[in-house]
């Protein structure tokens, strides 16, 4: 749901905000699946799907109070935020509750758990609802007690009235009191009232994490439970020449090998048997493979030959008018998610029906696409979402997923743990895609931008399960899955073009989405989708006409800025990083600024680096990072930093070192050697980051705010230390060194 | 049959002895800390303690390992009684997905250990051979700070006769 469709009336109310929701029009299109529609019920978050009280939350009269979500927790500590809000506005304490998340059978279906939805979508939803059932017991407590229900204080999961009398939650639930349908008014609690949100409350999953408790989907081990691997084909399209069975059914411990059509598996009663195998039968299997990659040595050229579907998504004033010109183009390649842990999962067939214990970000849809790949009823396939390690978009969590319901099926009644090799979710993995992005502008006499015309070049963004093709296994069987057709996001959240269009006051301005329908590689979902290079093309591009005119960056930007919440960051930032006042400590220093507003819709996020540039090396090390953060309301301010802490350092990771590899035939990053990430020698001395407060306010997403600022402002100071405009990520030390020809 | 010991405690090991001590750990003994990552001893997910040095479980055989002292994440403490560094990431709250997190616990003890009076530099340099996807270093480090002075603390509440 965006904020353009939304609107809040904040009536006058003794502790509480009263708080209407009224929406006009339709609910856009997001990258969670949901919305794209009018609104059902005129309910804010995810009520509107799902309007009742009693999906959200459940009371038993024992007063043990479950909160149910269809989000997941991925890492991102939203167990605990949700937790903080349902505590907040039941009135009940926060270690008294217990949270359900992600279940096809159990939790309303919120759609993926992606695009920085999530306190917004589900929060916002347990929010209102957990608001109502206080109102709604507190009624049933007057109705009992026969006095108004504006005599009665509620607190700690009680409602208490005239005389000593108290009711507990558990007492006053009775059949079906909270199955109602959610109202379009909530009383609220006053941000000045909050014992619970706006706190820095622990996480709750982090003492079984930091102690080897059960954790993860690949610490579950279910009675009976067999190991599963799969053999994937050593590049896209390969198919199957020649395999021989029978000296891995022969191996100790082995219990089935798998085959059907160019999916391959082995199950077996030990992990490591398993994988000893699955490396047998690779080795005894050859396959027939294509050259169907592009040049990697021009990427950036391959990519914008490629046919495209080209949209205006923002025309403004008149494009051409004169002043100092830059033309510049910008390109990032393909990055993977990478997480730490490969994706795993656990699937179960019995009786005719599956039940898979999985990671992925959105139970409903991977139900669906496991369903179809398997020609199984929709109703006989359950996802229950297990955490992962971090993913950070589409990675092969669904497709692990999808490889352990290949070996169920082939084992009924036992369970099968499938977890992929490094070598697989590295040269599998949908990758965030390559990109190009082409910038003109020009700033007039007046140190104004006179003009500026944006093109970007990307395929698709979102190739999630729902349609089983999305699925590797589903490509590979033998009554395969045809391909999912490529899905353009649209405007205004955007896919491969989000946040393309300038915050800024541009007056003449012209922005050009190139969708690309081909996918080179495979590519889906990652972390702020196009936002990342967007961001940093227009950000390098201010720095740029900055530079060429003789005005300080941050100045500039303000020039250019009419939002105040964005002027907010950007001054906290310059404020706090000591812009104005800075000195070079070497002229091997350079400082950098990056802003944006996460898809011109959420979070506002300004970034401030200082970095050095080795310049016998090229390589870049980061001294210090301020940034500062508008969310809106907060839930858990040390869960925000946490998050933009998060996402400065990956984003860091992404612009100074990574970059997938292939040749004509195989993608050859396979490795963390041949792809590198951040390492400790290259974290930076210190980061900072300010919350601005809006008490009161809506929640606007903020886990993928940090990407395209920090990319920007690193961009920014590698310009400013060295006098050297990059524009081909990554700005690995050889290139910079190349590039200031050290 | 191979025998272990692992956190204090001999365990006879039935799996063949070219298997590595990670899946051991996990599927053979069902502990949960140590980590797949990537099996080739690049990201560290699987770090733990023999002999007081950080190793790799995913590419040490547990044929070498016999009458040596294996210690795990486990062997720190648990969620009711958290060891010192246990303590200190919990509040520093220094995880995000958390699951390289063990394995960088685990480094860290044994540097600890070693060297109470450990720097920043060093702990840094000494978490080298990790990978953090999510990007929680800095809290990381923090942590690792935090436990160090904890130590030193003690320590030195001990020395003075306490």
């Amino acid at each position: 749901m965006t904020h353009a469709v939304s609107r809040r009336s904040v009536l006058a109310g003794a502790g509480a905000l009263i708080v209407a929701l009224r929406f006009s029009g339709a609910r856009a299109q997001t990258e969670t699946g949901t919305g794209g529609g009018p609104s059902k019920h005129g309910l804010s978050g995810s009520l509107d799907d799902t309007p009742n009280i009693d999906a959200w939350i459940r009371i038993d009269a024992s007063g043990a109070v479950t909160i149910l979500t269809g989000k997941a927790e991925l890492g991102q500590g939203l167990k605990t935020a949700l937790l903080q809000v349902a505590a907040e506005e039941l009135k009940v304490p926060f270690d008294r509750l217990s949270l359900v998340t992600a279940d096809t059978a159990r939790t309303p279906n919120e759609g993926y758990t992606a695009a920085s939805h999530s306190t917004q979508d589900s929060g916002t939803a347990i929010r209102h609802a957990a608001a109502q059932a206080r109102e709604i017991l507190r009624g049933e407590a007057a109705r009992r007690l026969g006095v108004p229900a504006t005599t009665l204080q509620v607190r700690n999961g009680a409602v208490f009235g005239p005389h000593g009398a108290r009711l507990a939650y558990g007492e006053l639930v009775r059949d079906q009191l909270l199955s109602v349908e959610a109202s379009t008014t909530s009383r609220l609690t006053s941000p000045e009232d909050f014992t619970v949100m706006n706190q820095p409350v622990s996480r709750i999953d982090i003492p079984a994490k930091v102690t080897g408790g059960s954790a993860y989907v690949q610490d579950l081990r279910p009675e009976g439970m067999l190991h599963g691997r799969v053999v994937r084909p050593p590049s896209y399209g390969a198919t199957l020449r020649d395999l021989d069975i029978a000296p891995v059914e022969r191996m100790n411990g082995i219990a089935k090998v798998v085959r059907d059509g160019n999916f391959l598996g082995v199950i077996a009663d030990r992990e490591w048997a398993a994988v000893q195998g699955m490396r047998t039968l690779a080795a005894t299997t050859t396959w027939i493979e294509q050259q169907a990659l592009p040049d990697s040595a021009d990427l950036p050229g391959a990519l914008i030959n490629l046919p495209s579907r080209d949209t205006t998504i923002h025309d403004e004033g008149r494009p051409g008018k004169p002043g100092i010109a830059v033309v510049a183009s910008f390109s990032r390649p393909y990055l993977t998610h990478g997480s730490i842990g490969p994706s795993c999962a656990i699937a179960q067939f019995q009786d005719g029906a599956l039940t898979v214990w999985t990671h992925t970000q959105g139970v409903f849809f991977l139900r669906d696409a496991i369903a179809g790949m398997l020609r199984m009823p929709t109703e006989n396939v359950r996802c229950i979402h297990a955490e992962g390690a971090g993913c950070y978009g589409h990675n092969g969590a669904d497709d692990a997923a999808a490889d352990a319901a290949m070996l169920a099926v082939a084992m009924p009644g036992r369970p099968i743990r499938v977890q992929l090799m490094r070598e697989q979710e590295h040269a599998w993995d949908p990758f965030g895609p390559g990109m190009v992005v082409r910038l003109r502008a020009a700033v007039g006499p007046d140190g104004m931008i006179a003009d500026w015309h944006h093109e970007v070049w990307s395929q698709s963004h979102m190739m999630r399960p729902g349609l089983p093709g999305t699925l590797t296994a589903a490509r590979l069987k033998s009554d395969a899955s045809p391909p999912a057709p490529p899905v353009a996001l649209a405007q205004p959240e955007g896919g491969g073009d989000r946040n393309a269009i300038p915050l800024y006051a541009i007056s003449n301005c012209k922005v050009i989405s190139h969708f690309l329908p081909d996918m080179p590689l495979r590519g889906s979902s990652m972390r702020s989708l196009g936002g990342y290079l967007n961001v940093l093309s227009i950000e390098s591009m201010f720095d740029e006409l900055a530079a060429r005119s003789g005005q300080d960056p941050v100045t500039f930007r303000l020039r250019h800025n009419v939002d105040p919440r964005a002027r907010d960051v950007i001054e906290t930032v310059a404020t706090r990083f000591g812009w104005a006042p800075r000195v070079k400590r070497s002229d091997s220093t350079g400082f950098g600024f990056g802003f944006a507003r996460y898809k011109n819709l959420e979070a506002w996020c300004a970034v401030a680096v200082e970095i050095e540039v080795v310049r016998l090396t090229g390589a870049v090390r980061v001294r210090r990072v301020v940034a500062a953060v508008d969310t809106g309301q907060v839930v858990n301010p040390d869960g925000v930093r946490n998050q933009i802490e998060g996402g400065i350092l990956q984003s860091m990771s992404w612009t100074l070192f990574e970059r997938v590899t292939f040749d004509r035939t195989r993608v050859t990053s396979v490795d963390w050697s041949a792809y590198p990430i951040m390492r400790f020698d290259s974290v930076p001395g210190a980061v900072d980051v300010h919350l601005i407060d809006r008490p009161g306010d809506g929640f606007y997403g903020v886990a993928e705010a940090a990407q395209g600022p920090t990319g920007a402002a690193i961009a920014n100071a590698i310009r400013d230390a060295t006098g050297v405009r990059m524009h081909d990520l990554p700005f690995s030390p050889a290139r910079i060194r190349k590039a200031i020809g050290a | 049959m191979t025998t272990l010991t692992v956190n204090g405690e001999s365990r006879s090991i039935k799996a063949s002895p070219d298997t590595p001590l990670l899946y051991v750990l996990r599927d053979e003994l069902g502990l949960n800390a140590a980590k797949y990552g990537c099996g080739l001893g690049q990201c560290g997910a699987c770090t733990v303690i023999v002999d007081g040095k950080a190793i790799f479980s995913c590419i040490t055989p547990v044929m070498v390992l016999e009458g040596r002292a294996i210690v795990t994440l486990e062997g720190l403490g648990s969620q009711t009684a958290p060891g010192p560094l246990q303590r200190a990431f919990i509040a520093e709250q220094a995880a995000q997905c958390g699951y390289c997190i063990p394995g960088m616990m685990m480094r860290a003890q044994a540097l600890l250990n070693r060297d109470p009076n450990v720097t920043d530099e060093a702990i840094r340099a000494e978490l080298q051979p990790h990978l953090c996807r999510c990007g929680t270093h800095m809290r990381i480090l923090r942590a690792v700070r935090r436990a160090a002075d904890e130590l030193k603390k003690k320590s030195a509440e001990v020395r003075a006769g306490r």
